[in-house]
């Protein structure tokens, strides 16, 4: 009734193969961008937007470039956090060194460093897989983690060990650095997360995407089939570390502006972030954004919902129901429904196409 | 000197080569054979951490070999059941009651995990199952902060009759000093893995859960049940972490900090094989003793710290040669 796709016709390959294909998604899409790009920003208060939002946004693209290896490509990394401190670094380094150039450049180009890195503790997943793998990618972690305490060239040689984010301007408008308003940053984060959505999806939709799932679903299968698994698995592997590269770099100069890096990606940061990819749906890109809404909402309706509605509790005891309520949430969702919000959206779209009749 | 100025010093495009080559590959060993008494030492105290690691691997082989689970949860296993001790021990429990009463708690935990985690998830796919234990590790954090608090707490090994002191031994050429908890570890690490291997090989449940590890349909089909095999392999981990927890708490102190410690466990779990039994024990030992050694050795090169990671580099180095580890069954892939 409210969803449906009858004389909506296709007259072209191209249009149905659109990311997009049905009339209602895109009313609805274009409705969720003008939320969060006009009446977000215009109307939503400043805590709103730095506490709320920008932590969601940053998330969503963190939790994309692990769908991309683990959903898509079946390959389980515990290594996010380290890939995305490579793109934090890699974008102080690149932004201290050249400063005349642009910042949303430096954190684009900082993904490619990333991707390089990725692609290196990717070549294990050529020989082992599953759980061996898992192991493998959390020698990555580790020792990034320790290149990132013990190189003080990455942190420019700062005696706390912790990274400062300059002011960069984009039209004279500081949008990192401290004189950058929450608004500015949020635009500046949405229009990249937006735009590297769009290209995920299209990656994924295409030959590449179907590259991946086809080594997901059996490799040895897909290496019969003619897929080279050396090019598409090191591909994950890239793909996903520029995702998580990007989200660092971001995490860095758009949400904490600056602080002792090696905490920030640490191995909880990457357990994290695999949650919110279980828990939204492996294999789904509407799965992240529901992942990473879920988790960064929780600590943070614990830490100040709690209080608003009068129930005082201290933050040690906010943090010890957190973790008990974030372990809860994943088995209740793990049992209720294994393949994450993502079917329960799409269990959702088909009970709106029906309705009102059960089938 | 650290990695970064040796890379950024102007010296790094004209340093000798052979230099470096020599303090990788010769001071070390000459280092070793000068001092034969440093490097018994530093091998025992290898040796040690080795045979923590291997008991924390322990506890997930005999859950992957059962139900097929690979159990992230068992590292945090242990610090809630030494955590569960020490508080029965301050409430006033005499130390054999509070040992009696965490098995019980622990026997209890088993049976929930199967109830509310296991059996709603059964024929999941094998992440699933593994993503929940990482949602049960969660849960037995904030359950385990909320009862006990998150500081770190004495382990009561007085009570417990576990000694305490250093032994020096003099021999060649040196004095080696063996700490008496350590000994009496590996004492009782050797000791559970024999009581575990026989209790495996001869008695009517090892049987059984030899038979759930092979295949679970066919041990269904004879009559076994999962149900109660998977209470059982738990129960037997809990007890496997109770007597990690109590060894590894006398050596420092029991806190939150050891999970991340647990992860150690993970390669070592992958150099052995997640099936074997010898496998956590050899893997153990090569990790402890191999991250001991490189880091007192070989860390100085690169600025030390070394410990962090080097255990995953060495499990790496083997997987690239035998990807099922060193004692895991072949992997066979059928299409």
């Amino acid at each position: 009734m409210f969803y449906r796709e009858s004389g909506q016709f296709k007259k072209t390959y191209a249009a149905d193969m659109a990311v997009f294909p049905i009339l209602q998604d895109r009313i609805g899409i274009a409705i969720i961008l003008f939320v969060a790009a006009v009446i977000i920003p215009l109307f939503g208060s400043t805590f709103f937007i730095s506490s709320v939002m920008i932590p969601f946004l940053v998330f969503s693209l963190a939790a994309m470039g692990l769908n991309i290896v683990t959903g898509y490509t079946g390959l389980i990394s515990l290594g996010t956090g380290a890939f995305m401190g490579v793109g934090a670094f890699a974008c102080y380094k690149l932004t201290t060194i050249f400063p005349n150039v642009n910042i949303i450049i430096w954190i684009l180009a900082s993904g490619f460093f990333s991707a390089a890195i990725g692609a290196l503790f990717g070549l294990p997943s050529l020989r082992i897989k599953g759980f061996y793998l898992a192991v493998a990618t959390l020698a990555a972690q580790f020792f990034l983690e320790w290149c990132f305490v013990r190189i003080p060239w990455l942190y420019n040689y700062s005696a706390s060990g912790a990274i400062q984010v300059p002011q960069r301007t984009l039209f004279d408008l500081p949008i990192t650095g401290a004189n950058a308003t929450p608004v500015t940053r949020y635009l500046v984060l949405l229009g990249i997360v937006v735009f590297l959505t769009w290209i995920a999806s299209n990656i994924l939709h295409g030959r590449i995407g179907r590259t991946f799932m086809a080594v997901r679903d059996m490799d040895i299968a897909a290496e019969l089939m003619g897929i080279r698994l050396l090019p598409a698995k090191l591909m994950a592997f890239a793909l996903s570390s520029f995702y998580c590269g990007v989200a660092g770099a971001v995490m860095m100069f758009l949400w904490y502006g600056g602080g002792e890096a090696a905490d920030a990606f640490n191995i909880r940061q990457s357990f994290n972030i695999l949650f919110m990819v279980i828990i939204g749906g492996l294999g789904s890109l509407i799965g992240c954004y529901f992942g990473a809404a879920l988790l960064s909402a929780v600590p943070l309706i614990l830490k100040f919902g709690f209080p608003a509605m009068g129930i005082a509790i201290g933050s040690q005891t906010a943090e010890h129901i957190n973790h008990l309520f974030v372990g809860s949430l994943i088995i209740f969702f793990l049992i209720v429904e294994p393949h994450g919000l993502a079917r329960l959206w799409q269990i959702m779209k088909q009970k709106l196409r029906t309705w009102p009749f059960p089938y | 000197m650290d990695l970064a100025s040796l890379l950024l010093a102007p010296a790094f495009f004209a340093f000798d080569l052979l230099g470096l080559l020599k303090s990788i590959f010769v001071t070390p060993f000459a280092d070793m054979a000068a001092m034969p008494d440093l490097l018994v030492q530093t091998i025992w105290e290898g040796l040690v951490s080795g045979v923590l690691y291997a008991l924390i691997a322990l506890g997930f082989v005999l859950i992957f070999k059962a139900s097929g689970v690979f159990n992230f949860a068992q590292g945090i296993m242990v610090v809630f059941a030494a955590l569960t001790l020490v508080g029965f021990h301050e409430k006033g429990v005499p130390a054999w009651l509070a040992v009696f009463l965490t098995l019980g708690v622990m026997l209890v935990l088993a049976i929930a995990v199967e109830r509310v985690v296991l059996r709603p998830l059964v024929n999941q796919p094998d992440i699933i199952l593994f993503m929940a234990t990482f949602g049960l590790t969660y849960v037995l954090i904030g359950l385990g902060e909320f009862i006990f608090g998150g500081e770190p707490k004495q382990m009561i090994a007085e009570q417990l009759y576990i000694p305490r002191g250093p032994i020096d031994v003099a021999m060649l050429g040196g004095r080696v000093t063996f700490q008496k908890i350590d000994i009496a570890a590996a004492v009782i690490a050797s000791v559970m893995i024999i009581a575990l291997a026989l209790f495996f090989q001869y008695t009517r449940i090892g049987r059984a859960l030899r038979a759930v590890a092979d295949s679970h349909k066919a041990a269904l089909s004879v009559g076994i049940s999962l149900n109660q095999i998977w209470v059982i392999v738990w129960f037997a981990a809990g007890i496997v972490a109770l007597i990690t927890g109590i060894m590894w708490g006398a050596r420092s102190e029991v806190s939150f900090g050891l999970d991340i410690i647990a992860l150690k466990a993970l390669p070592v779990l992958i150099l052995g094989g997640f099936t074997s039994i010898p496998g956590a024990i050899v893997g153990g030992l090569i990790i402890g003793i191999g991250e001991k050694l490189a880091e007192f050795y070989w860390g100085p090169l690169v600025g030390g710290g070394i410990e962090s990671w080097i255990a995953y580099v060495i499990a790496l180095g083997f997987l690239m040669v035998r990807p099922q580890g060193l004692f895991g069954d072949k992997i066979i892939e059928r299409i």
